[in-house]
């Protein structure tokens, strides 16, 4: 048996009076990738932000990792443990050099810096400001940058294929591959499955689109409606019910389902 | 009998300070000085080891105990000694700031204690910065210099200066009139580092005169704030062409005062001039002036003020003037007092920094000026100063 790296038991998040989240219930296991769908304003980025620890929520409920209640930690404290997210708008922080946000944060991986930015095509932006004039897909190669290199052993990812041209998803998706461990050469002393077992870290993926899905396998899909998980099923399916159907059919069904349970 | 003009308008005390100081022996090299002195030293831009320098000079209170140039284009003197050597000098010395200017210009000219001259020949490119100290090691010391710096012709120079006191001095008057003079196509970068005792009462007066198609960059730094401390130089832009380009860079803690302005006045068709400020405050008082005025067709001038204020007991008054005297002419400013944006501290403390850590990143950030037509062993150096400035206040 896998163990459970994050836990959410009825977690409910307000920003002001207005509850976004209504009692989220959720289990990821260790190698596990999941991804979030749902209609805009669902609280899709509220549950990243309040399971990372941002201000401006009052939360109620538990947020387990490993085990640990984290849901009274601090951002950096959860960053510390081995929790990372990329940003769907980073802010742009003038003055502060790529470089020196990544030699402040991937401490001792100095070397590495240089080797994953011309991977990433961004050796040019290592001196420029942390996201200051760049392009969306810019943006979102810098984040993945800074992640691979911070290694978080649970990686949430808030749409990291929104604003990307067709040219770049293939990269992001390559080395949002690698960030999550999923990137898996043949080795010949060890079967497929057995490397499959040995995946140890695991990720939460908003995705608005699905586009990262074709470069990216993702173990199971949730439907999240009202601030609630509507639905849990396989990923490639719920996708295609979306695109053929849109949230409409989670809707339906949504509505259907609560009222069985009234 | 109390005589008026003998007393400052501002409400600093002069009795505190007196006005004699022990004279030190020279040193022929400024690796002699105590290592404390040399870190102080460092810290305001100066290297002792005159690595990468065309020049040196050091004054400590009253004495100049050191001084070597070490490039044929330029020189490098006291400002006393420049005045005996130099006939021609008096077509220069008061002309920029007036002697009676007020208070201070009048004690400078009465007390004078040397000060430095700095000159490049016509046509001399002065690759290294020459470098200059003022420096403060007697408590409650009054020191009043008066500097010159000529860049003749074509030439081009870099400067810099930093005004310290040694690491026992706690209070002390520094009065300083400066006066420069860019000549016809001449460059003249200058960066001043102050580097002051908290307890120091700081009154620099200067002026610039830029001539037809010269440019005048200055940089100001001042990290490690006194506890008054108020200027606002001149630039004149005075012939066809001539650039101002002034930047400053301030950050003020609890109990200091930074009057700190800039003026830049375009007398003449196609000069341009831009004034950049960035101000932090952790609970000091600091005014950012700023002061343009155009006078002829066809000027360019823009002035940037940005504030960080970081404490409720701070204030951060930032006074942006225009003045237009000429039609067709394009001047803008824009002012901005602001805190760090909660969005930014958290973004980066999602990368694992402490709210310290991160705060601390955002503001050296906000000070580190991308500062044009600097040179880049110069830039490396004003960013490690900023690096190593003192966080903890935040």
């Amino acid at each position: 048996m896998r163990s459970i790296i994050l836990e959410i038991k009825d977690l409910h998040a307000w920003v002001g009076d207005k509850e976004i989240l209504k009692g989220v219930n959720l289990q990821i296991k260790r190698g596990e990738v999941h991804a979030i769908f749902g209609p805009n304003g669902s609280g899709k980025t509220t549950l990243l932000n309040v399971l990372m620890g941002f201000s401006g929520y009052k939360v109620k409920g538990e947020i387990l990792f490993r085990g640990q209640n984290i849901t009274d930690m601090s951002v950096d404290e959860r960053s510390n443990l081995g929790i990372g997210m990329s940003f769907q708008r980073p802010p742009a922080i003038k003055g502060v050099k790529l470089r020196s946000l990544i030699e402040t944060s991937a401490r001792g991986k100095e070397e590495l810096i240089e080797e994953y930015a011309a991977k990433l095509h961004l050796a040019d932006f290592l001196d420029r400001d942390v996201n200051v004039g760049f392009s969306g897909g810019e943006i979102k190669r810098a984040e993945l940058l800074q992640l691979i290199l911070q290694e978080p052993e649970l990686v949430f990812l808030d749409e990291p294929e929104s604003g990307v041209d067709l040219e770049n998803i293939a990269l992001i998706g390559e080395y949002t591959n690698i960030l999550i461990g999923r990137h898996q050469e043949p080795d010949e002393t060890k079967t497929m499955k057995e490397l499959y077992r040995q995946r140890r870290k695991s990720g939460l993926i908003i995705t608005h689109t699905g586009h990262i899905l074709n470069y990216l396998d993702v173990d199971i899909g949730h439907v999240l409606m009202e601030g609630v998980f509507a639905c849990q099923a396989n990923p490639g399916e719920m996708l295609h019910t979306i695109t053929e159907c849109g949230f409409e059919e989670c809707f339906r069904c949504f509505r259907k389902e609560t009222e069985n349970v009234k | 009998m109390s005589n008026r003009k003998n007393v400052p308008t501002d409400d600093l005390d002069i009795s505190l300070y007196h006005e004699v100081a022990a004279s030190h022996p020279e040193l022929t090299d400024l690796s002699q000085l105590s290592p404390e002195d040399q870190k102080v030293l460092l810290m305001s831009g100066i290297d002792p080891s005159g690595k990468e320098r065309s020049g040196s000079f050091f004054q400590k209170d009253h004495s100049v105990i050191h001084c070597q140039t070490d490039f044929e284009g330029a020189e490098i003197i006291s400002a006393s000694k420049a005045r005996e050597k130099y006939a021609w000098l008096k077509d220069y010395w008061g002309k920029a700031v007036p002697v009676d200017k007020d208070y201070y210009t009048r004690r400078a000219e009465e007390h004078q204690e040397h000060g430095y001259f700095i000159r490049s020949l016509p046509g001399a490119e002065v690759h290294y910065p020459l470098q200059a100290c003022l420096y403060l090691s007697e408590d409650k010391l009054a020191q009043d210099v008066h500097n010159i710096v000529i860049a003749e012709e074509g030439s081009s120079l870099n400067i810099i200066t930093g005004c310290a006191t040694a690491p026992s001095v706690r209070s002390g008057l520094h009065v300083g009139v400066s006066e420069f003079y860019v000549k016809k196509g001449a460059t003249l970068s200058f960066t001043m580092i102050h580097n002051w005792a908290e307890e120091m009462a700081v009154r620099p007066r200067s002026a610039v005169i830029v001539e037809e198609g010269g440019t005048y960059i200055s940089n100001y730094i001042c990290l490690v704030p006194a506890r008054d401390l108020q200027m606002y130089p001149t630039t004149i832009l005075r012939g066809k062409g001539a650039v101002a380009t002034i930047n400053t860079v301030l950050l003020a803690t609890p109990g200091s005062l930074m009057d700190v302005g800039s003026r830049v006045i375009l007398q003449a068709e196609e000069c341009k001039a831009e004034i950049i400020s960035r101000a932090v405050s952790t609970g000091g008082k600091i005014i950012a002036r700023g002061d343009l005025v155009g006078e002829k067709p066809g000027i360019k001038a823009h002035l940037e003020c940005k504030g960080l204020l970081l404490s409720d007991q701070g204030v951060i008054h930032s006074i942006p003037e225009l003045q237009g005297r000429a039609a067709n002419l394009d001047m803008s400013h824009e002012a901005a007092i602001g805190k760090i944006a909660q969005e930014e501290i958290e973004y980066l403390m999602s990368r694992g920094l402490s709210e310290h850590e991160a705060t601390s990143l955002i503001v050296k950030g906000f000070l580190s000026l991308d500062i044009i037509g600097l040179p880049d062993d110069l830039k490396k150096e004003l960013n490690r100063m900023i690096d190593e400035t003192d966080t903890n206040a935040m």
